[in-house]
């Protein structure tokens, strides 16, 4: 009896040691808050124009050395139709060549001081040294959070150890009986000891059960869903490269609890102008070869689009995409988008990873109710800046008194089951 | 406080043995098949090898149902995204429901494409935001299966090119355009520009519940055959003649918010007006009477007299009954008292009793107070007169062609087959219904109309207040607005949305902008309120109005009414309709024999003093038949319900049952058609008659009564004084703390009620930061008119789970209006109690979950998550309000394994549960409300999912939420915003300014919270019912 005691003493250690060992893995990123030229050029800018490429608009780079002022510039983005009007002869040039396509109207959107602020963005930006063929900058990703082998080295290091320790004690007690004088029981080998096999069945029963329900659990989970979609649509392109806002295309994550899929007319919007694809080589998942030229040619097909000189989109001739739906929740659990981005401030790749540097989508987050509430409960809200939190008097005087540092979301209740289930 | 004792059931009042068994059995359920396993389980019912082929099938339908593979799921965006469609987020539209005569203005809730609610619109004048069941029921409708959904000629679909051409064809004059009354007035235009084409042609109006009565007595004594307008709201004496106006009389949903402006009272000033109902059957208006007078339905000519020559200072003369005497006596006198602020109105249809209360009126001084004649209704412009010329007419063969829009004579006539006849011979004959109903069956012709959710249109409900019509939806099936049709017969090329268009814009003025604006906000107003004004009463018809009055019938007498859900029998294919529980009877799916509990012992030999007759009656489902025959030997069978209040010698029967399922599977098996039990008399319907025999019939006939359905054991003597509080005007003013210091008494040995919170428990006390949700409900206001409880339904995915599941107690309605009778068993005070989820801060349903499926939330809520419920009961057990409710069965088709509805362990479903199961059906649901299935807990919510949407409203506005202050509303919950009374308020009851907060803090006296000594801490309080009566009525039916 000693002798179990002591050994699930060992054990109870070992596991113990192991789970505090796995405690260690968090990689919480901080980001630098984002230059304010940047930020204005991806909200107002980048769904036409990108820095280094022609897109519905020119390329940005080297802007001020095609205008005679910023003066001009300001008034070319305050009101385009005024400075084309006024006959200035680049202007009407650079219309022309694209399309006659008028630029959206930045009157009262963006003063001179912000203009001034994304020209001075754009001088800094450098163009990105384009990546060498095959190389594609994944490499980074597979080293740094996977211990298991040092956990196993480490548990199996310390088995032995407990076996070998376990067995001088045998030898031992056998030795000090038989000084002792008492009648040596017959040996029984330790594969028919009734405890070790008690043990060990109800260790491989705890083990398989565990085995068994945490599979059950995550049937139907899709973690790493990364699914042919009918297009091969590069979020790394177009929030990537092109930096296009995730808002531009995801409209609705701001107003409802979808974030929703872009209805083509917005991919049309500079899909009409954009028909090839020049960026860097594309390859999917398996490591294929894309054809990016294919694959808007492919979007055209929706579309019933031809594109060429003159070409008209007619949006009552297209079809929409069907696309396969990667995130996926239960029906029975309520989430919303708009009250994550816009109450909660949350970034989109918070919760769906890296986008910028995905091709194809795949799931970042497992999406599990403890994903969630565990998020829920260490992330803190924007309690001093939305007003409605003015209710929370007992909070404010606490973040006042210095008792708590910032309001998390559980502790406004965000972790009660009716704030998504009902 | 009045020492009464309240009692839901015969069986409650008397604890009977059957109760009482009841109460200790509350699920009443036959558990799994395997019970009794005496003599080995191979002899058990369920042997072994069952219990093994159970096992198996559980476990290999489990593997199946989990599957191992990641379903794809397609996901398809818009092409072009129209502007103001946001997936996920709902567009209120402001239209109009319209059905007959009733109209209300209404907010469509557009989902995705799809109306899934209906709102009240607050700037409606008339109804200001309030609705009716049928209402809020209107939009299943809109996908009921039974809608016809191509234009027939002889029952075999048609183009409508085809059928334009063919009835182009034939359509000669005179033509005969038949509707129900008609408020919109494009439409009328329409009509008349049609009937010039043809000339001879005429329209006829008909209403199936006549007021030919009333129409007619004020076009003999004030020159104009209309109602005028009522304010209920300037009236301190309200006295109602048999007339329904809280319920079905003219425009209830208007007269509740007139009636609960001076039925809600100011404790630091307790007046409040006083209502007396003379009536025959008990009525849900005669159920929030001060005091109830019962008399025959043919004694009404004679009541009416009496009342009129006491008011004139005359002694009211030829009545026998000492009882009926003193109550007019009494009225009278406190009309005299209060001239000028006074009502009489009448349900009677007889135009002689309606000529006298005419007089009456005039007598007491309410034209141009609380009768108002500058504006009238055009609701009820039905005449009988002229449909009974019509269907002679019809016979005569000198109609060539028959229109029918609304009007459904062959279901609704009293002679129905004298129409049908005549509709025979007439060579044309056009419906426009939108379901196959009685007539639309017989006519060669069938064009559906749209629904009223597809359609454009207006309506004028009352002279000078309009209220527009917009499609919220694309039309879903081959159907066509009638107005269309007409235009087109009649050589009008411009579409109906077009005239309506130019119409409006030219009336409005402002152009396009004016129109919109106007469509936005649903309804056109007069500039100002209009005082209330009075005509010239030309009072010579009053004499031989008075000679007229008829004599009183001896013998049994038969009334003829509708019932507020199913109304003249539009409501009988809306399952959510059917299985509304009636306010007073409490009964779904039917309609029955009301009889008197004096009728029932004398007989049938039920007597309620004696227990086990009692239970007999009571407890079995299993009603017994009676055959009703009228003199004119017309007769019907139907199972009678014994309902105290009804007057001795009277029987009440609704209207509006008996329909087939071609007009929808609703209305399969459900009840009688008692139309053909109406009269005929001076060219007007009569809905009463005497001279009634009943017999027996030996037969049985099961009825879903849910009044027994979730009752608990009264611990006070079983009175219920800790559940319903009820006093009388008198008693509050002379002891206006008796409610106060009952609660203090009863709480002072837990710190009273100050510190009852934290001193009555062992459990600690937890913190409320933010937002605490609150419900406050004024039963002075509660009519029962049951809107709250179809929005509930409507809003909350509720299912709907048939006769046979309701007659087993498993109703599943989140919210039920328990209504109590206390004192008189033969007429007794009948008080109203809206009963949901307490929300208890010390949820005895919390901590009995073996799961942790039912929580409590930081804001007060009381949780339940379906998705980690297995089923226990215990919460339902534990819970003293018995306001949660189980999935015994499939009921939504929401379980992973398909046909898992009908098993025998659970028994058949009704065929209109499957029916709220079809793909059509299912687009009502709420997608932001969780479908629950078969083996769940469920329970009002508080409607969690708009209580979230409101934050988030108030959060993106980064500002603090609304509830009330100001009339400024973030969130209203589905059952408030029904409310056409504003008995519930609800909000942040954190807020000191929000309006569940003044609620509290101004109704210190009569609030209390149900059963609060259990020391559940209610976040739902009540205000105690007063009732404006000095009668302290004590028991007197009480022989045992």
């Amino acid at each position: 009896m000693i002798q179990l005691n002591r050994i699930t003493a060992k054990f109870g250690f070992i596991v113990s040691f192991l789970f505090i060992f796995s405690l260690f893995v968090n990689t919480v990123s901080a980001q630098g808050d984002a230059d304010q030229g940047k930020a204005l050029f991806q909200t107002n800018c980048s769904s036409c124009h990108s820095l280094f490429k022609d897109a519905t608009g020119p390329a940005l780079t080297g802007v001020e050395d095609r205008w005679p002022s910023r003066e001009k510039i300001h008034a070319w983005v305050h009101n385009s139709s005024a400075v084309l009007a006024s006959g200035d002869p680049y202007a009407n040039a650079l219309f022309a060549k694209y399309n006659k396509t008028a630029m959206t109207k930045f009157q009262g959107i963006l003063s001179d001081k912000d203009i001034d602020a994304i020209l001075d963005y754009i001088k800094s930006a450098k163009q990105p040294a384009a990546p060498a063929a095959g190389q594609s900058g994944e490499s980074s990703q597979s080293s740094g959070s996977d211990n298991s082998l040092l956990y196993i080295i480490v548990t199996g290091i310390l088995l032995v150890a407990s076996f070998i320790l376990w067995q001088v004690n045998n030898n031992l007690k056998k030795l000090a009986d038989k000084k002792e004088g008492h009648a040596a029981i017959g040996h029984i080998p330790w594969y028919r000891n009734k405890k070790i096999i008690a043990f060990v069945a109800i260790l491989i029963f705890i083990y398989v059960g565990f085995w068994l329900s945490s599979n059950a659990i995550s049937i139907n989970r899709q973690f790493d869903y990364e699914p042919r979609q009918p297009i091969f649509y590069s979020h790394k392109v177009h929030a990537g490269i092109n930096q296009i806002n995730c808002l531009y295309c995801h409209t609705n994550a701001q107003y409802s609890r979808h974030a929703t899929i872009p209805p083509l007319n917005v991919c049309m919007n500079c899909h009409k102008a954009i028909t090839s694809y020049s960026g860097p080589a594309l390859k999917d998942a398996e490591g294929n070869d894309i054809d990016g030229t294919a694959e808007i040619q492919k979007l055209y097909s929706y579309a019933g689009f031809k594109p060429g000189p003159g070409a008209v989109y007619d949006p009552s001739k297209a079809k929409p995409i069907p696309w396969i739906r990667i995130h996926n929740l239960p029906d029975h659990v309520y989430f919303n988008h708009s009250q994550h981005v816009m109450v909660g401030k949350v970034q989109c790749q918070t919760c769906h990873g890296e986008i910028t540097k995905m091709d194809e989508v795949k799931q970042f987050a497992p999406l599990t109710m403890g994903w969630c509430v565990n998020c829920h409960r260490t992330t803190a809200v924007q309690f001093k800046d939305n007003g409605f939190y003015s209710i929370y008097e007992k909070y404010h005087q606490e973040l006042k008194d210095g008792k708590i540092d910032s309001v998390t979301v559980q502790m406004i209740g965000g972790t009660d089951c009716q704030k998504c289930h009902y | 406080m009045a020492n009464n004792k309240h009692w839901q059931s015969f069986g409650e009042r008397k604890q009977t043995k059957g109760f009482q068994d009841a109460n200790k059995n509350e699920f009443r359920e036959e558990l799994l098949p395997f019970e009794d396993v005496k003599g080995g389980f191979l002899n058990a019912p369920t042997p072994r090898r069952d219990f093994l082929k159970y096992l198996g099938f559980s476990t290999a339908a489990a593997a199946i149902a989990a599957g191992c593979e990641t379903p794809v799921r397609r996901v398809m965006p818009y092409v072009n995204k129209p502007e103001d469609i946001i997936p996920g987020v709902a567009n209120y539209y402001a239209t109009t429901y319209v059905e007959d005569g009733e109209v209300i203005s209404v907010l469509a809730k557009v989902r995705d494409g799809r109306p899934i609610k209906i709102e009240g619109n607050d700037l409606s004048p008339i109804t200001k935001g309030g609705t009716s069941a049928r209402a809020q029921a209107s939009v299943v409708e809109l996908y009921n299966t039974a809608r016809l959904r191509f234009p027939t000629i002889d029952t075999k679909e048609v183009t409508y090119e085809a059928i334009d051409k063919a009835i182009l064809s034939e359509l000669a004059g005179p033509v005969a355009i038949l509707t129900s009354s008609v408020t919109s007035p494009t439409t009328l235009e329409i009509i008349n520009s049609f009937i010039a084409k043809f000339p001879g042609s005429r329209h006829v109006t008909y209403d199936a519940y006549s007021y030919q009565g009333i129409l007619e007595a004020n076009s003999t004594t004030y020159g104009k055959r209309v109602i005028p307008s009522y304010k209920f709201e300037n009236a301190k004496i309200i006295v109602g003649i048999g007339a329904d106006f809280l319920g079905t009389w003219v425009s209830p949903v208007e007269f509740s918010y007139q009636y609960s402006k001076n039925r809600k009272i100011d404790e630091k000033n307790p007046v409040m007006s006083k209502h007396y109902q003379f009536e025959s059957i008990l009525t849900p208006t005669g159920a929030s009477a001060d005091e109830r007078i019962l008399h025959a339905p043919s004694e009404t000519g004679k009541v009416v007299a009496a009342l009129l020559s006491a008011v004139n200072g005359q002694s009211a003369s030829g009545i026998s009954d000492k009882k009926l005497l003193d109550g007019i006596n009494k009225v009278a006198k406190d009309l005299i008292a209060n001239k000028g602020q006074a009502l009489v109105v009448s349900g009677s249809n007889d135009v002689n009793v309606q000529i006298l209360v005419n007089a009456l009126n005039e007598a007491i001084g309410s034209y141009g107070k609380t009768i108002d004649w500058s504006s009238v209704y055009n609701t009820r412009q039905g005449n009988d007169a002229d449909f009974a010329q019509l269907v002679n007419d019809m016979n005569a063969g000198s109609v060539k062609s028959l229109l029918v829009f609304g009007a459904n004579p062959a279901y609704t006539w009293y002679d129905s087959k004298k129409f049908i006849d005549g509709l025979k011979k007439v060579p044309t004959t056009i419906s426009f219904a939108d379901k196959n109903d009685e007539t639309a069956q017989i006519c060669k012709y069938v064009l559906p109309n749209h629904h009223y959710l597809e359609s454009w249109g207006d309506a004028e409900p009352k002279t000078g207040y309009f209220s527009l019509l917009q499609p919220t939806i694309n039309p879903l099936f081959k159907t066509r607005q009638w107005q269309d049709s007409l235009l087109k017969w009649s050589g009008n090329a411009t579409t109906y949305e077009d005239y309506l268009i130019n119409y409006w814009t030219a009336k409005i003025g402002g152009g396009v902008t004016g129109w919109e604006k106007a469509l936005q906000s649903g309804v056109i107003n007069p500039a100002a309120e209009v005082a209330a004004v009075a005509v010239p009463f030309n009072g010579a018809a009053v004499q031989t109005a008075l000679s007229k009055i008829l004599s009183a019938s001896s013998n049994i007498e038969l009334v003829l009414y509708q019932k507020i859900a199913i109304g003249e029998g539009q409501g009988a294919s809306n399952p959510f309709l059917q299985e509304m529980p009636d306010p007073i009877s409490r009964a779904t799916w039917d309609n029955y024999i009301m009889i008197s509990p004096a009728l029932a012992k004398e007989m049938l030999g039920i007597d309620l003093t004696n227990e086990g007759q009692t239970d007999n009656y009571e407890v079995n489902v299993m009603k017994e038949v009676l055959k009703l025959t009228a003199p004119n030997g017309q007769s019907i069978e139907l199972p009678y319900l014994i309902i105290p209040g009804t007057h001795a010698k009277t029987v009440g029967i609704a209207v509006g049952y008996g329909r087939t399922d071609k007009i929808g599977k609703a209305a399969i098996g459900s009840g009688q058609n008692a139309y053909p039990l109406a009269t005929f008399v001076n060219n007007a319907l009569q809905f009463t008659q005497g001279g009634i025999k009943l017999e027996k019939t030996g037969k049985t006939y099961k009825v879903a009564q849910t009044q027994v359905h979730g009752t608990y054991s009264s611990v006070i003597g079983g009175k219920r004084e800790e559940v319903i509080k009820e006093l009388s005007l008198p008693a509050f003013v002379k002891d206006p703390k008796q409610i106060l210091e009952g609660r203090e008494e009863e709480l002072k040995d837990f710190g009273g009620i100050d510190h009852f919170v934290k001193q009555g428990t062992i459990y600690p006390y937890y913190d409320k930061p933010g937002v605490h949700w609150g419900m406050s409900i004024d039963m002075n206001a509660c009519n029962g008119c049951g809107a709250c409880v179809v929005a509930c339904n409507i809003e909350n995915n509720v299912p709907i789970v048939g006769k046979d599941e309701v007659a087993r107690f498993h109703d599943m309605h989140w919210l039920r209006i328990d209504r109590y009778y206390s004192g008189d068993l033969e007429n007794p005070n009948v008080t109203f109690m809206p009963m949901l989820c307490q929300h208890c801060d010390n949820a005895p349903c919390e901590n009995v979950c073996p799961v942790n499926a039912t929580q409590h939330s930081q804001e007060g809520l009381n949780q339940m998550i379906y998705n980690r419920c297995i089923g226990t009961r215990y919460c339902a057990n534990n819970c003293p309000y018995k306001v949660r409710r189980f999935n015994w069965a499939d009921y939504t088709g929401a379980d992973s394994f398909p046909n898992n509805q009908d098993q025998v362990a659970v028994g058949k479903l009704d065929a209109s549960v499957h029916d709220m199961n079809e793909e059509l059906s299912r687009m009502v649901l709420n997608p932001d409300v969780t479908v629950r299935s078969r083996g769940v807990m469920e329970k009002c919510s508080f409607c969690a999912q708009r209580l979230q949407d409101g934050k988030l409203k108030a959060k993106k506005e980064s500002r603090p939420l609304k509830s009330g202050e100001n009339d400024e509303w973030d969130v209203k919950v589905a059952c408030q915003q029904a409310c056409p009374s504003d008995c519930i308020t609800f909000g942040n009851s954190n807020d000191t300014k929000s309006a569940v907060s003044a609620s509290r803090h101004d109704n210190p006296l009569r609030l209390f919270h149900s059963l609060e000594q259990l020391h559940t801490l209610p976040n739902v309080n009540y205000l105690a019912k007063v009732r404006n009566t000095d009668i302290e009525v004590e028991e007197v039916y009480n022989a045992g």
